[in-house]
């Protein structure tokens, strides 16, 4: 047996070896220094474990500030909200999760309708108005996000936009609209609409709207990307996706902020945190819920995120100047599932989705 | 051929094992889908599910007849001709694979999109729109031939020459000779391939959501996202196991009713080059543009990125280094682990073809045409009631991502299989070696090129991995793929190019290793 081709596939196991040992060290020096990333087996008796469908850089500060305070250790699994979601329900009483913190309503309230969560202490209820979160205490609202017009300001004056996005079906925006019925804060939106208007009013707009070609996006920053590249002119989307794009780019950037008055006005969708009924460490969970609501990461959220901050008593960052009373909450974003399984058929039968 | 034998007990056992775990995503599906069988029937029956189903169809019918016209040239070109350069142009060929498809769609959108950098370029108003079923084809096709290319080009090295010899001597002309004589003993691999990349098409998320095409993935995405639907979206999942068993049958077919191992005497006799003569310019030209368009493009976009990014110094090279060693270490496992599932399936399936091999090789395919989203709850599942101390550990995910892309390895060790005559095991058998010596000494080392392809393969997708890692991986633990995912969702393109480049660099070694399969000697 000396041919040559008769030996082991000696150069794969050798690379593989090499490619494993390679990891060890790589993922070993660089890792457990990182600031939540942490050894994945030591025991985390002094911490709590989050499931945040808000991606690290929208929460990091304010995680750490409570990490500093409490002298508690936060795990984060950061994923999809929905993924998340769906995660939790598949994991029952198993969950390692201890808090849940929710990108967009209609997952929390999905969490907290499967049974997987606790009742809030009432201080923690207390901390946000009525209106900002679920009726039965198992969630509050932390930040809010305003759905607005956006639009280009080289091509569209602001005098022109209609009071409300039922203006937007007039013969002068025919593609020249951009939605994503796709994604969830566009589903709220509807929802809230039917709610409001009632499902025929709700399903002649949308109808009008795909019949005047509107161009259907995934989500809020493929619509504000395409409006500032002059795709399309003006576009259905959350408020802070395009002050967080000026952040970035300058006062030069081309998209602005339209708070339509009419109509829902600019509804108030909102990000969203709860208790797991199944963690043994709710005491360190409302505290940490706590401190989300406090006024140092009330702040960090509207300063960098330029979102609305929900608790009592905080001041919204000075780029926003619609107040926050004046901007309503959906009345069904105190999310009822069937609800949102109607619009959805809604949204599929006027084929906007 | 000799009646089927019965396989050593251990192999069975192995086999039957590597198919229940992989078929646990399925069974999570029909777990739920019994928890509420009407509402399951109604989805999976609808006419909107029909719909989605078709459309589904026309993209994997439209990315595997694009995948063929490309690797069927460009295999041929690479191994069989004298195209200058052709051991580069193989490699270069076989790299747009270490691009992630969401990667490749959001690049495509910049690069073609309605004001992308072509029309920039062009300075035009307005290009044919890239959404839709075009960008969607456009994208799996260039990214995903290559899962044909690579067993093609294998295939194409071993074929024997002398039957192509005998016909030129008879005066057939060389592309009635390719037409008669060698197309046909390709058929099983095209087979192969085209599975593999029908399979990753119907599978794929990334893509279909960024470029907009309503395929069933992006259905069973709506379901989850908008009504936190789990019949639902479990339902489609199933739809979707049975479409994937559809496939199988029709690849198994192809492949079944073909004798392709060399039955003559003596050593196989490399193949004279045929002299392309003036015809190397178009055929220089073809391979430029597809590399041009799956390889430079989308690269030169990342590095333009990338060095945007830089500039504003968002990624430290040292969080780069550990994820990059996250990755390595999850897809290093994942493709050792999967090398060996892959040969035993293969073995049983190819040596031992008998009821219950081809049920382990059906079964062994159950987690590669569920989307990750599906295969990450099914481990969920599972895993906290069954096995709660290995939940969310690493050993959990590296078993998810292997039983995900499992498939991929047995396509390449069963091809290697079906062309090794099964009479060198029988004669070693015959000399007196027990059957797990045969295995040993005969089987694997004559199998290494499959065996190196399929771990290389798994490796390659354990890397781009996305869902599955976010769910599965334990709490902290980032990988490359992961970085691009939280940069990308919030639009920092910037910041994600460093990731998405040492990601391409990392993935290209076994891409390298791959295309090599076909120009070593057999």
């Amino acid at each position: 047996m000396s041919h040559p081709t008769l030996k082991p596939p000696r150069p794969l196991a050798a690379l593989l070896v090499l490619a494993a040992a390679i990891g060890f060290v790589l993922s070993g020096c660089g890792f457990s220094t990182e600031d939540s990333g942490g050894g994945s087996n030591e025991p985390d008796v002094e911490g709590i474990t989050l499931y945040s469908g808000r991606i690290p850089a929208a929460i990091g500060p304010a995680v750490d500030s409570y990490e500093a305070k409490a002298d508690r250790d936060v795990q984060v699994r950061f994923a999809e909200t929905a993924d998340l979601a769906a995660t939790l329900v598949e994991e029952g009483d198993a969950s390692p999760a201890d808090v849940f913190f929710a990108q967009e309503p209609g997952a929390i309230a999905a969490v907290a309708e499967a049974g997987l969560l606790t009742k809030l202490p009432q201080d923690v209820i207390d901390k946000v108005p009525a209106r900002f979160r679920d009726p039965e205490g198992r969630w509050v609202g932390v930040t809010g996000r305003a759905r607005v017009i956006a639009y280009n300001r080289d091509v569209v004056e602001e005098s022109e936009l209609p009071p409300s996005p039922f203006g937007l079906t007039d013969p002068q925006w025919q593609d020249r609209v951009g939605w994503s019925p796709a994604s969830s804060s566009m589903q709220e939106y509807v929802t809230a609409l039917r709610a409001r208007y009632g499902d025929e009013r709700t399903r002649r707009w949308l109808e009008e709207m795909v019949d005047n070609g509107a161009v259907s996006f995934p989500d809020n920053v493929t619509i504000r990307d395409a409006i500032a590249k002059g795709e399309i002119d003006v576009g259905l989307i959350n408020h802070y996706y395009v002050a967080q794009a000026i952040a970035e780019e300058g006062p030069g950037y081309p998209v602005a902020v339209y708070f339509p008055p009419g109509g829902l006005g600019s509804l108030m969708l909102l990000t969203s945190v709860g208790v797991l009924e199944s963690s043994d460490r709710k005491p360190e969970a409302f505290a940490f819920v706590r401190s989300l609501l406090s006024g140092k990461s009330q702040a960090f959220f509207t300063s960098s995120s330029k979102e609305y901050p929900l608790a009592r008593g905080v001041e919204p960052d000075p780029s926003l100047n619609v107040p926050i009373d004046q901007i309503p909450v959906s009345d069904s974003s105190l999310v009822d599932l069937k609800e949102l399984q109607g619009t959805i058929e809604l949204m599929k039968e006027s084929g906007a989705l | 051929m000799p009646a089927a034998r019965r396989p050593p007990i251990w192999l069975l056992s192995v086999g039957t094992l590597v198919g229940a775990a992989s078929v646990l995503p399925a069974a999570y599906l029909v777990v739920v889908i019994a928890g509420d069988l009407s509402a399951a029937l109604e989805t999976a029956f609808s006419s909107r599910a029909l719909e989605t189903l078709l459309r589904t169809a026309a993209l994997t019918a439209a990315v595997v007849l694009a995948s063929i016209a490309l690797a069927l040239p460009i295999g041929w070109l690479t191994v069989r001709t004298d195209l200058p350069g052709r051991r580069l142009w193989a490699v270069l060929c076989t790299l747009p694979l270490v691009i992630p498809s969401y990667v490749g769609a959001y690049l495509l959108v910049a690069a073609l999109g309605p004001n992308g950098m072509l029309q920039d370029a062009l300075g035009v108003d307005r290009l044919p729109s890239i959404y839709g079923f075009t960008g969607a084809w456009l994208v799996l096709t260039l990214f995903t031939f290559p899962l044909l290319l690579i067993p093609l080009r294998a295939t194409l090295r071993r074929i024997d020459p002398q039957l192509e010899d005998a016909a030129r001597a008879m005066g057939r002309a060389p592309l009635e000779v390719f037409r008669t004589v060698v197309l046909p003993q390709l058929w099983p691999v095209i087979a192969a391939g085209s599975l593999l990349v029908a399979l990753f098409t119907i599978s794929d998320f990334g893509a279909v959501s960024i470029l907009r095409y309503q395929s069933f993935t992006a259905e069973i995405y709506v379901a989850y996202q908008s009504s936190f639907d789990r019949v639902a979206a479990a339902a489609l999942g199933a739809v979707l196991v049975v479409a994937m068993l559809a496939l199988l049958l029709i690849s198994s077919r192809v492949r079944g009713a073909k004798t392709v191992h060399r039955l003559g005497p003596g050593t196989l006799r490399p193949a004279r080059p045929y002299r392309l003569g003036r015809w190397r310019w178009p055929a220089l030209a073809f391979c430029s543009l597809v590399v041009l368009v799956a390889f430079v493009l989308p690269v030169g976009v990342l590095i333009y990125w990338a060095s945007k990014g830089i500039s504003t110094g968002s990624t430290s090279l040292s969080t780069v280094a550990a994820l990059g060693g996250n990755s390595l270490l999850i897809a290093a496992w994942a493709a050792a682990l999967g090398a060996v599932a892959a040969l035993v399936v293969a073995v049983l399936a190819v040596r031992y073809p008998s009821r219950t091999s081809r049920l382990v090789e059906r079964l062994a395919h159950g987690g590669y045409a569920l989307p990750g989203i599906l295969v990450a709850l099914g481990l969920v599942f599972f895993a906290t009631r069954a096995v709660p101390p290995l939940y969310q550990t690493i050993t959990l995910l590296v078993f998810a991502i292997t039983i995900h892309y499992l498939p991929l390895a047995i396509g390449p060790i069963a091809s290697s299989l079906v062309q090794l005559s099964p009479r060198i095991e029988e004669a070693a058998r015959g000399m007196g070696r027990g059957q797990a010596e045969v295995f040993r000494t005969i089987t694997i080392p004559l199998a290494r090129g499959g065996v190196m392809a399929g771990a290389a393969l798994v490796f390659l997708h354990a890397m781009k991995e996305l869902t599955v890692t976010l769910i599965l991986s334990p709490i902290g633990f980032k990988t490359l793929a992961t970085d691009i995912w939280t940069q990308t969702t919030y639009g920092f393109y910037e910041a994600s190019a460093i990731p998405a480049l040492v990601l391409l660099a990392v993935a290209a070694v076994p891409v390298y290793l791959l295309s090599e399969q076909g120009a070593a000697p057999p």
